[in-house]
């Protein structure tokens, strides 16, 4: 696609436009819409089950103290692995299909969030965590009232880190059976289209920008404003 | 009343916190903890909310074992101060100083209530309730963590160097806003601090510890300047003792003398003949600085011809004062003023010694005589 792509850039966006415009990509179940439905029901579906998993165990290690080390070991030995080669043995061990390739998306959710959430109990000033057990909060309340709303920050940027990835693997994951935006990049790839398959990696591109901004909009709505203004205060001029 | 019976902290690396100590805090007094680090005052104090259980020994609060009540009520009733405030980030100043009430079950608008009354009671302004944490100065969120710990009213307060990370002006004024809150409330503080002169000027008592855990001296603040018990409590309360148990004299027999004043404003026409020092005033009576002997006035007097005056001594206070304000002024001549700052008149560092002198006198005479 080298030459053909240098030579003729406007060229390709005029055919982008060409295969947008075309009424039957957008009909049926392998038009866009209906793919595009099925990548952010996928995204949102394996970030779901990671953020289940994920923030309880991050909040528990974090509250207690206890396992940090296995915070940090699995969440760098699970970014080591290598993406595609781990969505596909999963499908070699249990058969094509949807389950194994959801499986690999929300294994390489887990560790971003896992993360991203006993980082952020960590994060609780200790003098603040000091006064919630002096003035008598039980465990529970000092996890709900103090540990849990300042962890929210990171928390929920674990959960963004997160989702970038699960948007672009999912299209990968095309490979192995998954629907959504991949199916229309492979099938650009395997008959040589493409302008299909520019068109499909933009899709993606602009599905990862409006989920990560959905999650911004999230965050700001649930942060409580104090921590806002805490980290405007100390990030100033940095 | 906290009683410490033989209380022992060992930790498990080997290292002992607190040996074997026995101490009785009074209700309704102040009893400050105060020693180097590594003396174990922290690990003293957090074993009254059981933030520590002591190894052996008890710790007795009115009588009861605190090891038969459940950690988190018995916290509930004991206020917990701390030396960064602790304040939580995420809540405003208002919910942070509910948070105790809304623990004990009151509801939101109760507490919240509860909580404005208290951010008064501690000087701060109705409309900093509604400001985050980080919005305050380090003086301020230390006023909302002592609300905070005062808010379900606890018949104990522990303290923990809560004004040690503020600036010496701003923890003089916290210092004098909790003598003045415990006059009001007559809590039973426990105070620590690793400040001989914060000790000093807050405890009602005070029980020096020694690295490793060992009580030096507990004593009336007067009483450890005068006899301190060992060479340590000797070195720890400072080679200035005999000047800051001034502080426990107080001012009886203090003759104020009136020296040559003049006004801010006057002309030269009105300076005093006698070629002394005159002290000048401004319109309220308030001492603005000294004119030097045989100075002339050119034209009306403004306050940049002044020399800068020394302290000013309180009608009243303790004799500290009353010397340091005549070893501090140009003039060798303190200015007396009083509780409005308005010029009384002036005592010399002899008037104030001799003071000193009879007074030592008189104790010796009438122990003499018993």
């Amino acid at each position: 696609m080298d030459a053909r792509g240098r030579k003729g850039a406007p060229e390709l966006i005029v055919n982008m436009i060409a295969w947008l415009a075309d009424p039957a990509h957008w009909r049926g179940p392998e038009g866009v819409p209906a793919q595009m439905l099925l990548h952010l029901y996928y995204c949102v579906l394996s970030v779901g089950v990671a953020v289940v998993i994920a923030v309880p165990l991050g909040l528990y290690i974090g509250h207690t103290g206890r396992g940090g080390v296995f915070v940090v070991g699995v969440s760098n030995a699970m970014r080591a692995l290598p993406t595609l080669g781990l969505v596909t043995a999963l499908v070699m061990f249990l058969g094509l299909g949807v389950v194994p390739a959801l499986a690999g998306l929300v294994i390489l959710a887990v560790p971003a969030v896992l993360s991203g959430t006993h980082a952020g109990v960590r994060s609780v000033p200790t003098e603040a965590v000091d006064a919630a057990r002096g003035m008598g909060m039980t465990p529970w309340q000092r996890l709900w009232q103090v540990e849990l709303p300042n962890a929210l920050p990171l928390l929920i940027g674990g959960v963004r880190s997160a989702m970038l990835q699960v948007v672009a693997t999912a299209a990968v994951a095309a490979y192995v059976g998954l629907g959504g935006l991949g199916r229309i990049l492979l099938g650009g790839l395997a008959v040589g289209e493409y302008d299909q398959m520019a068109v499909a990696a933009l899709l993606i591109a602009l599905l990862a920008v409006f989920l990560d901004g959905v999650l911004a909009a999230l965050s700001r709505w649930v942060v409580p404003r104090g921590l806002v203004l805490a980290n405007t205060a100390t990030h100033d001029g940095s | 009343m906290i009683e410490f019976q033989s209380v022992h902290k060992q930790y498990g690396n080997g290292t002992v916190a607190v040996q074997d100590l026995s101490l009785t805090v009074e209700a309704g007094t102040i009893t400050v903890l105060v020693g180097p680090s590594g003396c174990g005052k922290t690990t003293l104090m957090r074993m009254v909310n059981r933030m520590i259980d002591p190894s052996s020994g008890s710790v007795l609060l009115d009588g009861t074992d605190i090891r038969e009540r459940d950690p988190a009520r018995l916290r509930r009733g004991i206020g917990y101060v701390i030396q960064q405030a602790g304040l939580f980030p995420h809540r405003t100043v208002l919910d942070n100083v509910a948070t105790v009430p809304r623990l004990f079950g009151n509801s939101r608008r109760d507490a919240r209530r509860r909580a404005a009354e208290l951010l008064e009671r501690v000087g701060l302004p109705n409309d900093l309730g509604k400001r985050y944490p980080v919005q305050l100065s380090g003086g301020q969120q230390q006023r909302v963590g002592v609300a905070r710990a005062l808010a379900a009213d606890p018949p104990v307060l522990l303290m923990d160097e809560p004004f040690s990370a503020v600036d010496p002006v701003v923890r003089a004024d916290l210092q004098d806003e909790l003598l003045r809150l415990q006059d009001e409330l007559g809590k039973t503080v426990l105070f620590v601090t690793h400040d001989i002169d914060e000790a000093i000027k807050l405890g009602d008592r005070v029980a020096v510890l020694r690295q490793g855990g060992y009580l030096a001296q507990y004593a009336a603040p007067d009483d450890l300047l005068a006899e301190p018990a060992d060479d340590f409590v000797t070195s720890f309360v400072g080679r200035d003792r005999g000047y800051r148990r001034l502080s426990f004299l107080d001012s009886q027999g203090v003759c104020p003398e009136q020296a040559d004043t003049i006004r801010i404003g006057d002309t030269s026409a009105d300076v005093p003949s006698r070629a002394g020092w005159v002290l000048a005033l401004d319109h309220e009576r308030r001492p603005r600085g000294w004119l030097l002997p045989d100075a002339t006035v050119d034209g009306q007097l403004t306050e940049n011809q002044l020399l800068a005056g020394g302290s000013l001594y309180t009608e009243g206070t303790s004799l500290r004062g009353a010397l340091d304000a005549a070893l501090s002024a140009p003039s060798g001549l303190g200015v007396v003023v009083d509780a409005d700052g308005a010029y009384v008149g002036v005592v010399t560092a002899r008037h104030v010694l001799d003071l000193i002198e009879s007074r030592r006198r008189s104790v010796t005479t009438e122990g003499a005589v018993p």
